[in-house]
């Protein structure tokens, strides 16, 4: 049964990867065109919406992580910072591979480094990601070293490891709340359930409460399949922040909606307009649900009430973006847009090619192990 | 700065202007119904008391233009004579102008494999040589027209205190998102002629600069209060520490 099932999980993968690889030929010889289904109208569809404002929503848990153990002293939380780099470095490696397709002319792209347009957030968001990336190599750059048994440049990496996470922070809070900025300049076009000055502080507030909880989900998930021992008071903590930051949100949305007078539109249900006001209570739902489920202290948080909440913020998160980039813009374009079958399968395919390679850096790198790194002593948490 | 005034009411729908705009430009027999990579402007239908109108879509070349400010390159740009003319050679192709544009109007090489936005670039060689844009000159009936954008303006309230009764009174483009080049007179509300109404007066990168200017301060802010959140927590580690080992008899580990 478990070869089985092991097999079923390769052939899915092995045909999400084929699919995506014909996309990807399809869009390098054929254009934007053949392979999407955006157009003038439409022009950012599921590469930018999922790929780029999700997957860098999802990278989030890297600089909450390292700033709560490196800034904040939180020791205990030492054993997350690993897998939590880990599934930053990734993420954020693939949203620039999605970017590539996206992009028209990405042989281009370098050009952001040397033409300046500082008044544009495209160009803030460019150099923000481009900066932390270079930052995730190095907070990454310890596990691979230690592998090959290379103790000097841990050493280096250890001893700018503070003033880094510190720089990890401003450039992601930068980066994560400019992708809400994106939209400001929309405001004839985004539809008033989404549109807010308090983007920025919405996308801001919405990627803390993802990124933990992908750590929360990828800490269970991983160890289940390589056998470790859960932290799993850990994670009860983790939901807890987590809990807070989507409370502040949630709050500040509604309260925002109110004052805009918005929350009219909440409630057409039928006729025009009722895609979005679904889609909002879609939305509204997957987050406030999990609220409900873990702020209340008298309620036993159960490892698999955590693991719930986790699963409906990732679900919640996710809606929010897409309403935004994609539900709250469909009136003003005036056109349906559905993405193509290339566009899901290089975003499938872009998936996958992370979930390889956090295994096969799970396998072959000290991710789930802290040997030897810092001077403290290790936490007790860890033995 | 040089400006186009379109006005609906003398338009005859005879759609020379598009064809001059299509030659002008290097671009094929104008066939399309909106504006799109071959076509930079376009005559559309509208109803009318006395029959059809036509009224103009183009780029409206604002004075503070969303794209321009979206470009994170720089490939878009306000030239001082009036024009917002693009350069494919910078451009990566993100597609934020085409987002940005309240207008809707930058259009995308969809089916190239290094695809260009296209727009009109307002004939910005031909007002450098001292010609009016081609489709002004093609124009028989004077409907668009290419001068100076205050005197256009005063122009168009000067047919508008004539034939009050004959306008909208209103000139589409003055205010508009701060203003535009391309300014339009109507005998029937713009917004039946495909024109955006209830535009901003205010120009929209001032939306999107605020959120900016704030980068330093909420970079220095956080620089600060990680300090000393830094600071303040590494100490306390520190005293808790040394308070253990106090009463644990000098253990020095926990």
């Amino acid at each position: 049964m478990n070869s089985f099932r092991r097999l079923f999980w390769r052939v899915l993968a092995l045909a999400i990867l084929g699919a995506g690889g014909y996309a990807t030929w399809l869009r390098f010889t054929q254009g934007l065109g053949a392979a999407t289904n955006l157009s003038d109208q439409v022009p950012w569809g599921l590469w930018i919406g999922f790929d780029v404002l999700c997957g860098v929503g999802l990278a989030a848990g890297g600089f909450a992580i390292t700033t709560a153990v490196y800034v904040l002293h939180l020791e205990r939380l030492r054993p997350l910072v690993r897998p939590a780099v880990l599934t930053a470095f990734l993420g954020y490696l693939l949203v620039i591979l999605a970017l590539m397709y996206d992009l028209g002319r990405p042989w281009n792209i370098w050009r952001a480094v040397v033409l300046w347009n500082p008044r544009s957030v495209m160009f803030e968001v460019a150099w923000c990601v481009m900066l932390y990336t270079t930052v995730l190599a190095l907070e990454f750059s310890p596990m691979l070293f230690e592998r090959l048994g290379w103790r000097r440049p841990i050493r280096v990496v250890q001893a700018m490891l503070v003033p880094l996470t510190g720089l990890g922070f401003i450039l992601s809070t930068l980066h994560q709340s400019s992708l809400g900025s994106l939209y400001l300049i929309v405001p004839t076009k985004l539809h008033p359930l989404w549109y807010s000055s308090f983007l920025p502080v919405h996308f801001w507030l919405s990627a803390l409460a993802a990124g933990l909880a992908m750590v929360i989900l990828e800490s269970g998930l991983s160890a289940r399949s390589f056998g470790r021992a859960l932290e799993f008071h850990l994670l009860q903590g983790l939901a807890k922040t987590m809990a807070v930051f989507l409370g502040v949100f949630l709050c500040l949305r509604w309260w925002d909606l109110a004052a805009r007078g918005a929350l009219a539109s909440a409630w057409r249900l039928s006729g025009p307009g009722s895609l979005e006001a679904w889609m909002f209570w879609l939305e509204t739902g997957l987050l406030g649900l999990p609220v409900l489920l873990l702020l209340p202290n008298r309620w036993p948080r159960s490892p698999r009430a955590v693991f719930a909440a986790a699963v409906l913020v990732v679900g919640g998160f996710l809606a929010h973006r897409l309403n935004v980039s994609t539900t709250g813009l469909a009136a003003s374009a005036g056109v349906r847009y559905v993405p193509s079958w290339s566009e899901i399968a290089v975003t499938l395919m872009v998936v996958v090619v992370g979930l390889i390679a956090f295994r096969l850096a799970a396998r072959y790198l000290p991710v789930f192990q802290v040997a030897g790194e810092g001077k403290e002593p290790r936490p007790a948490s860890y033995a | 700065m040089r400006a186009l005034l379109f006005d609906v009411t003398r338009c005859l729908g005879c759609d020379a202007c598009t064809a001059a705009c299509c030659e002008a430009n290097g671009l094929p027999e104008p066939k399309a119904e909106d504006l799109c990579d071959r076509q930079f402007t376009v005559l559309r239908k509208a109803a009318g008391q006395g029959g059809d109108l036509n009224c103009r879509r183009m780029c409206m070349h604002c004075l503070e233009p969303a794209c321009v400010s979206a470009c994170p390159v720089g490939s878009l740009r306000k030239t001082a004579a009036g024009p917002v003319v693009y350069d494919a050679d910078t451009c990566m192709g993100c597609r934020y102008c085409m987002q940005a544009c309240p207008f809707q109007v930058p259009r995308y090489e969809w089916t190239s494999p290094a695809p260009r936005v296209r727009k009109c670039s307002f004939c910005s060689d031909r007002l450098a040589e001292g010609k009016p844009n081609a489709c002004a000159e093609a124009c028989p009936a004077g409907a668009s027209v290419c001068g100076d954008r205050d005197q256009l303006l005063k122009e168009a309230r000067a047919r508008l205190a004539a034939q009050p009764g004959g306008y909208v009174p209103k000139i589409y483009g003055e205010h508009e998102v701060g203003g535009t080049s391309v300014l339009v007179l109507s005998p029937v509300p713009f917004g039946q002629l495909g024109l955006p109404e209830g535009l901003p007066g205010e120009p929209l990168p001032a939306l999107t600069h605020a959120a900016l200017a704030a980068v330093p301060t909420v970079a220095g802010g956080s620089a600060v209060l990680l300090t000393a959140l830094w600071w303040l927590t590494g100490r306390k580690a520190r005293v808790a520490r040394a308070e253990r080992s106090r009463f644990s008899g000098g253990e020095s580990r926990p």
